[in-house]
């Protein structure tokens, strides 16, 4: 890029930034053009939403540079990817720069922090941001120096002339500088000659976490603070009738009982002060409650007689192709707790008629809007700052915990109120993922391949965040509720309840249909991997059911239908990695699985092979191994990205070997470890295995949840391989498995 | 009034007898690493070591540790001097959100304080107690036996030091 140009656009800009687009079009990226009539193209990432640089990215005088992401740091690793791909493109040293996340004051808003993609959002925005930002300093020196930019090259923080003279980012840097739109096109680093990105740097956040720093939300202590907990309805829908607080009022350290119709809370000076006041309270509450829930152990016809709306989302024809006799089979799954080991946390703040509140949500703007909703206040005066909690893995508690963070605070003005959901709470009122009926239907032709595919889905819809007010539990329990929002399906192609619901594979005949249940007789919301879990296990598992009729080799049988070359690429690496071979004898007791998914069909690629042990007495199942192979795409931390996977292997088994929630006609009772229990270190496997195929130069693949559905699928591939039985019903529990051994 | 002593501090904490340890530690001593969980001994998070023993501090009253020697992660080392146990963890990175992982240290540092080469089946059947829900399990078993590793090692140092002297 020419240097002069670079300049004459900061004067254009300097005049009216309404002319920046008429320069997107340089000599150098002639070849990427869009015709003149064409809209001009978008950047890429975020910066499509938020253009201007110094959104994203901060130098100020004194050489210090600040990244900002409206993405939440969840556990995932990401602030250090980010920290890494913003110090390859500026080239600047790793440990120089600081990164900023979620803060509705701060960030960029980003929407939400879900759905594996904050990779391929804020990842890509601050790459290409990081890298024009690079070039604008460039040029800039290359005017200070009277040099042509292509002589100078950046090292360090600093741009070099070839005489060895060096101007520090932070001199070049002008007022205003950065503030500048970003280009559809950025001339990015060679992805072979990368020194950060690619690297396994270690996470910048383990340290405090390893040591007893301070880092969760749940670890603020805010001078002059308070502790809250709230007295939840015992289920669904119940009303407060009545509830003389003036014991609990009286009670050591007690400031305040908050009471808005059936929202109840109560704060105290102290923690414990809290829940023995919260503990009082909650005997004095009496409530009217009604049997509402529908029969746990028959969900399958709940689903499947819930009024529904079907779209048919895939349909393919080949009438030239006929097959024989088809199979049919039934998959379900429960309901299943986002189950964060530590409970929902918030704290809130009204000073100066500003309510700040510090919460662990994935979207601090959506939940702002929410916020200042429920309290009618503008939300300009409310200002939502992420900070970490427990992980997640979902929509679990946080926003229902930040809301009732500050309805309390509201009654408190100028005390910064710490509320923290108790076990049975986060147990009880989390969103939890939703249950699941697929029924599939299938036909070989006379070469043992699929010839036509049948799928339906029925589901509630995957994502009930705010939204509005409605969303979250203290706006719908108030004396003047809000009603809860429609549900609305997710659309495609990255889908909610359909998400992963057509198939990677080439059949020639196929017809996907998705069944959106808007009744939701359970509170649900977002649980990793939405419905890809449910529906990759379904597809999955029944492809393994054809290879049996086929009687192909499983892996062999995924390959004869999969055109996509990065997805065989992604099974070859898994099947050689495990040692997978066609005719191969698992040993006594024993099972081999194999399944494979593309997350959304649009994001990373994984595929799981396991060996699986089920004692044949007791029925009780064990991974022994897994061998996983993914593909996301340019790999920024491989290590963050095995982290990420190996996580997802063993978070998908612990679903899918044990987890449902439970509940009678009127309240939920799976509410503690006891009563929904989850993996325990007697049934980790002895070994996972993560092969990463690397893609240099390939766009960001989101790959945080790319591991649930064919983890799931595979370990029901390895315990049919064991028992000769196929479990169609999540969880595949000891009792099942034996049931099916004696049948 | 009670004196309790935390990482070889005294400290006059003025809260009721029953106070679970977990909220003196928190509230009162302003303490981070042990995390509350479940509030019901059933997830570890909460752990830490008394006289030589791992216990769940949100399940025992303050009321139980007169006298004795509580010790917390914090007490452990620092980000500046990390002890082998956060070493290791940091290592093997050893963590995704790291709630649980400061629960675990302490069950895995009591362990290696009686037992300094435990197999894999003791340091599985120590841990048996704590949850973790983002799956970092292979990755603790990993920084668990690291830790071994580096306490004979730094054992083995001193040692030597002594001998030198």
């Amino acid at each position: 890029m020419n240097a002069s140009l670079i300049l004459d656009r900061r004067r254009v800009l300097a005049g009216g930034g309404a002319l920046i687009v008429s320069f997107s079009l340089t000599s150098a990226f002639a070849q990427d053009q869009a015709p003149a009539a064409m809209p001009p193209p978008k950047p890429p990432g975020s910066l499509a939403a938020t253009a201007y640089l110094d959104s994203w990215i901060r130098i100020d005088a004194d050489g210090s540079i600040t990244v900002f992401t409206g993405k939440a740091e969840l556990g995932q690793g990401f602030r250090t990817a980010f920290q890494q791909i913003a110090a390859e493109e500026l080239d600047l040293p790793f440990e120089s720069l600081k990164v900023i996340t979620a803060d509705t004051k701060l960030t960029p808003n980003e929407g939400y922090t879900a759905g594996s993609r904050s990779m391929q959002d804020s990842g890509t925005a601050i790459k290409n941001a990081a890298a024009q930002v690079r070039e604008l300093l460039v040029a800039e020196a290359a005017k200070r120096l009277d040099l042509p930019a292509e002589n100078l090259r950046t090292e360090n923080g600093a741009v070099i002339s070839p005489d060895g003279r060096r101007l520090s980012y932070g001199e070049l840097v002008a007022a205003d500088m950065l503030h500048v739109q970003a280009q559809p096109k950025s001339r990015l680093k060679d992805p072979a000659t990368l020194k950060v990105m690619g690297q396994p740097v270690r996470r910048v956040d383990i340290p405090a976490k390893v040591t007893g720093g301070a880092a969760y939300v749940q670890d603020m202590r805010l001078p002059g603070m308070v502790h809250a907990r709230v007295v939840r309805p015992p289920s669904y829908g119940a009303q407060l009738t009545e509830c003389d607080s003036s014991a609990v009022e009286k009670l050591a350290g007690v400031v305040k009982v908050v009471r808005d119709g059936s929202f109840l809370a109560v704060v105290a000076e102290k923690e414990f002060q809290s829940i023995k006041a919260m503990n009082a309270l909650s005997s004095a509450a009496k409530w009217k409650e009604s049997a509402n829930l529908p029969n746990q152990d028959d969900l399958l016809n709940v689903l499947t007689h819930l009024p529904s709306q079907d779209s048919t989302v895939f349909q393919r024809s080949d009438p030239s192709v006929s097959w024989g006799e088809s199979i049919e089979a039934t998959y379900t799954r429960p309901y299943q707790l986002h189950g964060s080991i530590g409970p929902s946390c918030a704290v809130a703040q009204l000073a100066d008629d500003a309510m700040t509140v510090w919460t662990h949500t994935q979207g601090v703007y959506p939940d702002r809007q929410a916020i200042a909703e429920m309290l009618r206040m503008p939300p300009a005066s409310v200002r939502l700052i992420h900070v970490e909690g427990s992980g997640c893995y979902g929509h679990n508690g946080a926003d229902d915990a930040a809301a009732d963070a500050a309805l309390i605070a509201r009654a408190l003005p100028g005390r910064p109120v710490r509320v923290q959901w108790m076990r049975e709470q986060e147990h009880a009122w989390e969103p939890f993922g939703p249950a699941m009926v697929t029924k599939l239907k299938a036909s070989l032709d006379s070469n043992g391949k699929i010839a036509d595919w049948h799928f339906d889905v029925w589901s509630n819809t995957h994502s009930m965040r705010p939204g509005g007010a409605g969303s979250m539990l203290a706006a719908q329990h108030m004396a003047q509720p809000f009603a809860v929002p429609a549900p609305r399906p997710l659309p495609l192609p990255e889908g909610g309840g359909d998400r992963n619901a057509i198939p990677i594979y080439t059949f020639p005949n196929a017809q996907v249909v998705h069944h959106f249940i808007p009744a939701m007789p359970l509170r649900i919301s977002a649980l990793r991997a939405l419905g890809a879990y449910h529906n990759v296990f379904s597809i999955e598992s029944f492809m393994d059911e054809l290879a049996g009729l086929a009687d192909v080799d499983p892996v062999e049988f995924r390959l004869k239908h999969l055109e996509d070359q990065r997805g065989r690429a992604v099974i070859e690496k898994a099947a050689l990695g495990f040692g997978w071979k066609s005719g191969q004898k698992a040993p006594q007791d024993r099972g081999f699985g194999f399944a494979f998914a593309r997350y959304k069909n649009l994001a990373a690629y994984c595929a799981v092979a396991s060996e699986v042990e089920v004692n044949r007495e007791t029925g009780r199942p064990r991974l022994v191994r897994a061998v996983a192979a993914v593909d996301s795409g340019q790999v920024v931390n491989p290590d963050g990205l095995i982290n990420q996977i190996e996580g997802a292997i063993v978070q998908s088994m612990s679903w899918t070997l044990y987890e449902s929630v439970t509940f009678d006609d009127t309240r939920i009772t799976s509410i503690d470890w006891q009563t929904y229990p989850i993996l325990r270190f007697n049934a980790v496997p002895d070994s996972i295995e993560v092969h990463i195929i690397d893609r240099p130069g390939q766009p960001f693949l989101g790959s945080g949840e790319t591991g649930q559905g064919p983890a799931a699928a595979s370990i029901a591939n390895a315990i049919a391989n064991a028992t000769g039985k196929r479990l169609r019903n999540l969880p595949l529990t000891r009792k099942r498995i034996k049931e099916a051994i004696d049948a | 009034m009670m004196t309790l002593k935390v990482n070889g501090r005294e400290h006059q904490v003025d809260a009721d007898p029953d106070t679970p340890l977990l909220y003196v530690l928190r509230d009162d001593i302003k303490l981070n690493a042990a995390k509350f969980g479940c509030g019901l001994g059933q997830c570890g998070s909460c752990a830490v070591i008394v006289d030589g023993t791992a216990v769940l501090s949100c399940v025992t009253p303050m009321i139980l540790l007169e006298g004795k020697q509580v010790t917390t992660l914090e007490g452990l080392g620092s980000v500046s001097e990390p002890a082998p146990i956060q070493r290791a963890f940091i290592e093997e990175q050893a963590a995704q959100c790291g709630y649980c992982i400061p629960g675990m240290m302490m069950r895995a540092q009591a362990l290696l304080l009686k037992n300094s080469k435990p197999t894999d089946a003791e340091i599985r059947a120590a841990l048996e107690q704590h949850l973790c829900r983002c799956g970092t399990h292979m990755r603790i078993l990993r920084a668990v036996r690291r830790a071994a590793r580096l306490m004979e090692t730094a054992d083995a140092a001193a040692t030597t030091n002594r001998s030198a002297q």
